[in-house]
């Protein structure tokens, strides 16, 4: 297990910090995104480009938007208006299985594991173009066999890296909150993402677990997948963030690597003007 | 009282035609709501679409038998994707309201005489099925063990019943353990979760649901066949309800559930009434509170407090093992 290997500000050393800014190679573009609730706009953000190869951290005190704004990059919810992109691919109106087959692969704030199956299952869920998946292929073990083994073998090479090969067999069910995070990466890793976006993932995780998810984190990065992720801890933004984007009430208010944005007077403005008579960081 | 009898009657009920459809229409429910987790409450519906489109196109048309079936069948894969290809887009609670309209639509249609000369209305379609008898192998006689007794007629239509539960149960095992298996799991523990992983949660629904119901058109047809005859009276909402019974009792999401359940659905049915009715010979205690007529609808209350035992004391059902919903 590596540790974290700190920031990487590589890239967008040289760009400066404001809202929108364009940068040197853009992953995800966002124009125009507004998505509203009966009269409230949860979400309303001009531009925003995520680099690639970079790890960039989307923070904002609760009810900014950014899980919304993460429902919508990924299909799972549809804006009123606004067109965003990814490594080319117009997104605009696409599902949420298309958009997770063109490598943007998302994981939940309160996790998904599917919790009847075995945690193995659930990994093998999540490969890619196997032919069992086809009513008729199913019918024909023969011709999915070969590329279930392969997955198999996947599957317990990346369990064994978040040390959870161990309970392969077990129901996910079983298991802890912090090793469903862990295992909801590893199964967002067996679709071969290239963009990895993380709800959240150090919610209800204990912080023993902590080090270990950050460390698979800045693995991901090292291993050339661009990775978006909400937190609330303004320390893990620290620790890992090459970049980090803040909303505040829908907006995209400040951007800039995190020594820069958390000292920026907007956004200590939007945190404890609203964070603290807001409900506190229940844990979850 | 002839225990004895009770338990044949009972036994000779849970292998006849209707526990053998009971089961095909059953396993269809079970890969609906045990494996995808559809709540397909109109699978009566399916049953009627294979039906009448068979008879249909047997008496109206005139097509031969084998082709008349395919017809049914390919029916009910039509009916699956007409209301799967709208339903299955909303929240799940639309489809229960879809399926079920379709059902009491597609009956209360035939039965109409609008359209008597197609469906014959309130008679229905009778006599189209005449030549499945013709190529039956099976000597004129009866058949059984002690007074389990079926005639060579009834045991033609049994034996290629059950051959058709067993290529049911073959297909479905076949399909539950694959990768398409898998999917149909996790689209019923959290669509959003298979969704997120690139599964297309949409199509699998419908591939689910139109397997479930061509499983449903073939009980429709071999219960139509069985009667030579086929009337919109046997399209009710509420043998949808009977199947669910039956899946019930014997363990949703299990394999072998749907056809342990049929069957000891159709025995107590039966068991039940052939006991009310010992038990009401003139002169005894019984005879006092209930009455002939009665039985029908008491027998049922029975089946239902066996029910809601089982719910009670074992909720996984018959077959169910450890905790409900581990499949396989």
């Amino acid at each position: 297990m590596t540790e974290p290997t700190g920031r990487r500000p590589g890239p967008l050393a040289e760009i400066e910090g404001r809202p929108g800014v364009p940068k040197p190679d853009p992953l995800v573009v966002a124009d125009g995104i507004v998505r509203t609730f009966g009269g409230l706009k949860a979400v309303d953000v001009d531009h925003l480009e995520i680099q690639r190869g970079v790890i960039t951290a989307l923070i904002g005190p609760n009810g900014a938007g950014k899980t919304t704004f993460f429902n919508l990059l990924t299909g799972f919810d549809r804006p009123q208006s606004g067109t965003w992109s990814f490594d080319g691919h117009d997104l605009t109106g696409l599902r949420a299985h298309q958009v997770a087959r063109l490598g943007m692969v998302r994981t939940f704030q309160l996790t998904k594991v599917l919790a009847d199956m075995t945690v193995l299952d659930n990994m093998l869920l999540a490969a890619r173009d196997n032919p069992g998946e086809r009513f008729f292929g199913a019918l024909v073990p023969s011709r999915w066999r070969s590329a279930e083994e392969a997955n198999v073998e996947r599957a317990h090479d990346l369990l064994r890296k978040v040390g959870l090969d161990a309970k392969a067999q077990d129901a996910a069910g079983t298991l802890s909150g912090g090793q469903r995070k862990l295992l909801e990466l590893a199964r967002a890793l067996m679709v071969e993402p290239s963009l990895v976006m993380l709800d959240e993932p150090m919610a209800g995780v204990n912080p023993a677990l902590t080090q270990s998810l950050l460390a698979h984190i800045t693995a991901l990065r090292d291993e050339g997948r661009s990775v978006l992720f909400v937190e609330h801890d303004m320390e893990v933004v620290h620790e890992i963030s090459d970049w980090v984007v803040v909303m505040a009430e829908g907006r995209v208010i400040a951007e800039g690597p995190p020594a820069q944005v958390t000292a920026d007077p907007v956004v200590i403005d939007a945190y404890l003007g609203t964070a603290h008579h807001r409900d506190p960081e229940i844990p979850r | 009282m002839d225990l004895v009898q009770v338990f044949t009657d009972g036994l000779r009920a849970a292998v006849g035609v209707p526990a053998i459809a009971y089961a095909l229409a059953v396993i269809g429910l079970n890969v609906h709501f045990g494996y995808t987790g559809l709540f397909n409450i109109g699978q009566i519906g399916f049953l009627a679409a294979g039906a009448y489109g068979a008879g249909i196109s047997a008496s109206l048309w005139g097509w031969p038998l084998p082709l008349a079936i395919l017809a049914g069948v390919v029916a009910a894969v039509l009916l699956g994707l007409l209301l799967g290809l709208p339903a299955l887009r909303l929240r799940a609670e639309y489809l229960a309201i879809v399926t079920i309209s379709a059902s009491e639509i597609i009956r209360i249609t035939v039965r109409s005489t609008s359209v008597e000369g197609v469906t014959g209305g309130p008679q229905g379609i009778g006599r189209w099925a005449s030549s499945f008898y013709d190529v039956n192998p099976i000597p004129s006689g009866r058949y059984g063990i002690g007074s389990i007794e079926f005639n060579h007629r009834e045991l033609w239509v049994m034996l290629v019943g059950w051959v058709l539960v067993a290529l049911a149960v073959l297909v479905t095992w076949l399909l539950v353990r694959s990768p398409w298996g898998r999917v149909l799991r996790s689209i019923r523990d959290d669509e959003d979760a298979a969704r997120s992983l690139g599964k297309n949660v949409y199509a699998f629904k419908v591939q689910s649901l139109v397997y479930g119901g061509v499983l449903g058109a073939l009980a429709g047809l071999l219960l139509a066949i069985n009667a030579n005859y086929t009337t919109p009276g046997e399209y009710q909402t509420v043998f949808t309800f009977y199947m669910y019974v039956a899946l019930i009792l014997g363990g949703i999401g299990k394999l072998f559930g749907p056809v342990l359940g049929s069957m000891l659905f159709w025995f107590t049915l039966q068991a039940t009434d052939v006991l009310l009715r010992q038990l009401i010979q003139p002169g005894s205690w019984a005879a006092t509170y209930i009455e002939q007529r009665d039985i029908g609808q008491l027998r049922l209350a029975l089946v239902g407090l066996a029910l809601m035992l089982l719910v009670i004391f074992r909720p996984q059902g018959i077959l169910g093992g450890r905790a409900e919903g581990r499949s396989r």
